[in-house]
């Protein structure tokens, strides 16, 4: 009797502490305390759990909580800081299937439930199963498994066809006295089937709202699945993920200018080549002339883009942005909310150069500057200046707020190479009249013109 | 546990949710999805319970993949969230950081 009170004590505990965590991780100065908070939840969850009473099979416990925990904590230290939104996906979708794995168990155990319980479990399962399939896929996607976006023909009655197939599954299993194991297994199936075909013709742009949407889903799966085992606070961290999650899910959509309906069902994908045709030359400079050109600009604007980051250029670009500064030239950072693979992404490499707060800026706050600014350097940026968003109907990312690097007197591009950017469309912005590309991996060239900028000393 | 009493906990955890998120600057989107991320990896909790009171072999395999999942979600959300959070150190620890590595 003890024992029980002992867990559900801690349990309450364990739901103050998630709460205040993630509260607490809504404010940058606050945050790192949150995700402590939380993990001393989650290790007091854990402990106390295993004086559940009637349990048997700690050995396998054990077992399974060193295999996965040990496997995560390897692969999540040693991953690149560029990997993390697919990392976060992975770990979402394992979420996803251990409490469908959990309602696999309980649906099995057939009639020793109430309507609710079965309903709930039911639910549970589909939610948590799309979820594993979907994010295993978002995983598979930006991690460069898959390359290619597949887009069935018809392809939203192929998703609503099968939808309604594992709703029929789901029904004709839950409302069973014993359900069999084949009509378990077809409807995970067929669950695990949906999650995979509405995910892949996602393009890799819009990944990371349906990998937050997959989150959210994750934890309303396991909310349910909380009530069907009574667990309280597996119910409360549950719908508050499932909450918050949600509305996370739409914020990120609406900086992206994205309905999430569109995202889902009229994805982009890179075929969606639209455009007017772009005319005009893409002219070349050399490190030498730019360097020359930032070093005696008034005032200069860096954008930085997904290329920054797979170069790992942003300690050059620190170190650049230190020597302007000390040259006299006033430099900016802009920011546009999608920039890099997910939101904050280049906010974090940034801060990991060690670039301070007070020069980075976001859309708002700086697009208005542009006009009285002498270079914009655009780092490995793509879509997020490209000016056909403003005017070009036809164009997939129309209606996008970009920044106006357009509007900068001069506009000097650093790009890998001559490809199309991540949703495959030409950028106006390369042929324009006042724009210079630069060749180059990022942190290579960076790296050329601080040598001349230093050359220039005096 | 009883329905009613169920959805009055749903209601108000959905609410807490929700307002959890309402403010916040979108430097902190993604570590917020992926703190939100291992929060819910509280599932471990569930399926340890699941697990535990298996019975048949199909109970105990589908448990251990359960728990299985379950701590990766808990361990692998908590490393990622909290590698992302430590860049968000204050300007006088960057600053520090700064000196001491134009020293060495």
């Amino acid at each position: 009797m003890t024992e029980k009170l002992l867990i559900n004590t801690s349990y309450l505990v364990v739901a103050v502490l998630f709460i205040l965590g993630l509260r607490a991780m809504s404010s940058p100065v606050t945050a790192r305390r949150g995700i402590g908070w939380a993990g001393i939840g989650m290790v007091l969850a854990t402990l106390v759990t295993f004086l559940w009473p009637g349990m048997r099979n700690y050995a396998l416990m054990c077992l399974a909580l060193a295999l996965g925990g040990g496997l995560a904590w390897w692969s999540g230290a040693s991953v690149k800081m560029t990997e993390m939104p697919q990392m976060v996906a992975l770990y979402n979708g394992m979420g996803g299937g251990a409490a469908a794995a959990i309602a696999a168990i309980e649906l099995g155990r057939g009639l020793a439930h109430d309507a609710v319980s079965t309903a709930l479990a039911a639910l549970g399962a589909v939610i948590g199963t799309v979820s594993f399939s979907g994010s295993l896929v978002a995983f598979a996607k930006l991690q460069g498994i898959i390359r290619r976006t597949f887009r069935l023909p018809g392809q939203n009655a192929v998703n609503a066809v099968l939808a309604l197939l594992t709703l029929l599954a789901g029904t004709g299993m839950a409302s069973a006295e014993h359900a069999s194991t084949a009509k378990i297994v077809t409807f995970f199936a067929l669950a695990a089937v949906l999650g995979a075909i509405v995910t892949l013709p996602v393009g890799g742009a819009d990944m990371p709202v349906v990998i937050s949407l997959f989150n959210a889903f994750t934890g309303l799966a396991v909310g349910f699945e909380g009530y069907v085992l009574n667990n309280p606070a597996l119910i409360i961290a549950g719908i508050v993920v499932g909450a918050a999650g949600t509305l996370l899910t739409q914020l990120m959509a609406r900086a992206m200018n994205r309905k999430l309906i569109h995202i889902l069902f009229k994805p982009i994908t890179g075929e969606a080549r639209a455009g007017a045709g772009v005319t005009g030359t893409m002219k070349e400079v050399a490190a030498l002339d730019a360097a020359s050109m930032l070093r005696y600009a008034r005032k200069v604007i860096i954008v930085p883009g997904y290329g920054m980051a797979v170069g790992q250029a942003q300690h050059k670009v620190m170190e650049m942005f230190e020597l302007l500064e000390e040259a006299g030239v006033e430099v900016k950072f802009a920011i546009h909310p999608v920039a890099g693979r997910m939101p904050g992404h280049m906010n974090v490499l940034l801060a990991e150069a060690g670039v301070p707060y007070d020069k980075i800026f976001d859309i708002e706050e700086i697009n208005e500057e542009f006009d009285q600014t002498d270079v914009a350097l655009v780092i490995g940026a793509n879509d997020v200046v490209n000016p056909a968003a403003r005017t070009d109907k036809s164009s997939p990312i129309y209606g996008m707020p970009i920044l106006n690097a357009d509007r900068a007197h001069l506009v000097i591009v650093i790009k890998r190479g001559q490809g199309a950017g991540y949703s495959g469309i030409e950028n106006a912005l390369f042929y324009a009249e006042n724009t210079r590309m630069l060749y180059g991996s990022a942190q290579q060239v960076v790296s050329e013109v601080i040598k001349h900028i230093k050359a220039m000393a005096g | 546990m009883e329905v009613f009493a169920a959805l009055y906990i749903f209601l108000l955890a959905a609410f807490t949710g929700y307002e959890v998120i309402a403010r916040v600057p979108v430097i902190l989107h993604t570590p917020l999805m992926s703190g939100s991320n291992f929060v819910h990896g509280v599932v471990l909790v569930g399926a340890m319970v699941a697990l535990g009171e298996a019975r048949t072999p199909f109970e105990q395999a589908v448990g251990f993949v359960a728990v299985l999942l379950g701590a990766a979600n808990a361990v692998g959300g908590y490393v990622v969230t909290e590698r992302m959070l430590a860049m968000f150190q204050s300007k006088s620890q960057s600053a520090q950081r700064k000196t001491q590595s134009r020293k060495g």
